[in-house]
């Protein structure tokens, strides 16, 4: 991105009708690491990469529940993440206090949009730098996903993917979405962790470490899932074909390396989010 | 009905009639009683289930226990409103707390977090008698018993609501073997103290109006909660 004249503040016009402080801030999001959401017809799934900024301090949460019926994978400004899930859990909350109801997604996505947009219209603050995807299961309207950006639009989704090197898990969401709407739980997950690993570079694997899922349902309260199954589940997956050219001296299809090669690995990637 | 003779009523030219003043008060008495007894590693909690109003009553069959987690129960008496919205506020602010700090609150956590909520109505207080009941961190049933503006006690056994005073001399002599002579100092089991619970109720029924049509119990021991629904005299 090169610099203009008209960047140096949230409130004012290009020329050419753009706001440059709201799209630096949809950059942000790219420099956070991949994650992905899809949806089948009965449940929805959401996935998230998670770093470490070195080999002292766990991964970064990529993955958050908002309430019983919603959860969120957020990709940028963590800081920025949290203040936004802190007022999605807020409003959920205030919904069953006077409402008796689960809050309906689109309504909450809707009030995030809102809060958002204020952020692209006033003068001294900036606009929030981390992009949502947020998943739930509504009564009435059946399993939802939603896209939220930091220019405050929101976008219903099938299935979506954000962040760094998102856009080899969007082509393999896109090839496979007619695979989705009647996958099985346990598939549809595959699917996700499928995406999410294409958006890894050639030597690097998907392990219980840096690999976060969630899902909700009907009949599942929105929880993240444990290690174990996490490791089960990542077991599963094709090897891919690009690796074996790659890695020397490696057994194809293996998953876990050593504890040294993983830090290391997880130390050189792109530390900034 | 005027005592005044005709000749001696007062004349007011504004007015058809004596100026009359109407009061409204914001709080209700909708009755019912509440029990606890706390043992070694069990708590047991029982309520009445009569709201009434008056001389009228409202329905035979409310439920004022109020299960905040899986080892604790809040029960409630006095002000149906009241309740309604204290025990809506405390199972929001108990969601709260497990968002922000990734575990559910403790017993005496929430005691303290009772009473200061009541405290803060302090000038307009929640006209409930509370009794809060759980396990404690380690796993000892305990009893906490509120007055409307938040003062509390940590008990073995409490009496509140209408029946209270009649009930909690009752539970002194035979939980807390108060003025008895040549008593083994036994442990509290659970099959006693329920059965006290139950006798307690059927004695409150007799003489208390307001008390009466059945009682629920709520049981809570580390393999979570139970409830036992036991019947009372309906008149």
């Amino acid at each position: 991105m090169f610099r203009n004249q008209y960047d140096s503040d949230a409130i004012t016009w290009s020329p050419q009708g753009r706001l440059h402080q709201v799209e630096y801030a949809m950059e942000a999001v790219k420099q956070g690491s991949c994650a992905v959401g899809l949806k089948s017809s009965t449940h929805v799934v959401l996935l998230g990469l998670k770093r470490s900024a070195h080999e002292l301090s766990t991964h970064q949460k990529k993955v958050l529940y908002i309430d019983d019926h919603i959860g969120c994978a957020i990709a940028g400004l963590t800081s920025d993440a949290r203040m936004l899930s802190k007022f999605m859990r807020t409003e959920c909350l205030h919904s069953k206090f006077a409402f008796e109801t689960p809050m309906p997604i689109q309504r909450l996505v809707a009030k995030l949009g809102d809060k958002a947009q204020v952020t692209t219209q006033q003068y001294g603050g900036r606009p929030y730098g981390v992009g949502l995807l947020i998943g739930g299961f509504d009564k009435i309207a059946g399993p939802k996903l939603y896209q939220f950006c930091p220019s405050a639009n929101f976008f219903d989704c099938q299935a979506m993917a954000i962040g760094s090197r998102s856009q080899s898990s969007r082509t393999y969401l896109e090839r496979n979405l007619s695979k989705f709407l009647n996958a099985k739980r346990d598939e549809l997950i595959i699917y996700g962790l499928h995406a999410l690993r294409d958006s890894l570079p050639n030597n690097y694997e998907l392990t219980v470490h840096n690999t976060s899922v969630l899902v909700v349902s009907a009949n599942e309260v929105c929880k993240l899932i444990e290690e174990e199954e996490i490791a089960k589940l990542l077991s599963q997956l094709e090897s891919r074909s690009k690796r074996e050219e790659t890695i020397e001296g490696e057994e194809v299809g293996t998953k876990k390396d050593s504890e040294q090669e993983q830090h290391e690995r997880d130390l050189s990637m792109q530390l900034d989010e | 009905m005027s005592l005044v003779q005709p000749e001696m009523r007062p004349h007011y030219p504004d007015y058809a009639t004596a100026p009359t003043q109407h009061h409204f008060s914001p709080y209700a008495d909708n009755g019912g009683s509440v029990v606890a007894i706390a043992g070694d590693d069990f708590v047991v909690i029982g309520a009445d289930t009569r709201l009434s109003a008056g001389f009228s009553i409202y329905t035979r069959d409310q439920n004022k226990l109020f299960r905040l987690s899986d080892t604790t129960v809040l029960g409630c008496s006095g002000c149906w409103c009241d309740t309604l919205t204290l025990t809506r506020i405390l199972t929001a602010r108990m969601q709260m707390y497990q968002q922000e700090h990734n575990k559910v609150m403790t017993t005496p956590a929430c005691a303290q977090m009772l009473s200061t909520m009541l405290y803060y109505k302090r000038f307009f207080p929640y006209y409930i008698s509370n009794i809060l009941v759980g396990l404690d961190n380690e796993g000892k049933g305990c009893v906490y018993s509120y007055d409307p503006i938040g003062h509390c006690e940590k008990a073995t056994y409490r009496a509140g609501g209408s029946a209270g005073a009649l009930l909690q001399p009752l539970l002194d002599n035979q939980i807390g073997l108060k003025n008895m002579q040549n008593v083994g100092d036994s442990k509290l089991s659970l099959e006693r103290a329920l059965a006290v619970l139950k006798d307690v109720f059927i004695s409150a029924a007799e003489r208390d109006i307001f008390t009466g049509d059945s009682i629920l119990i709520n049981v809570i021991t580390k393999d979570g909660i139970q409830d036992y629904s036991f019947q009372l005299r309906k008149d």
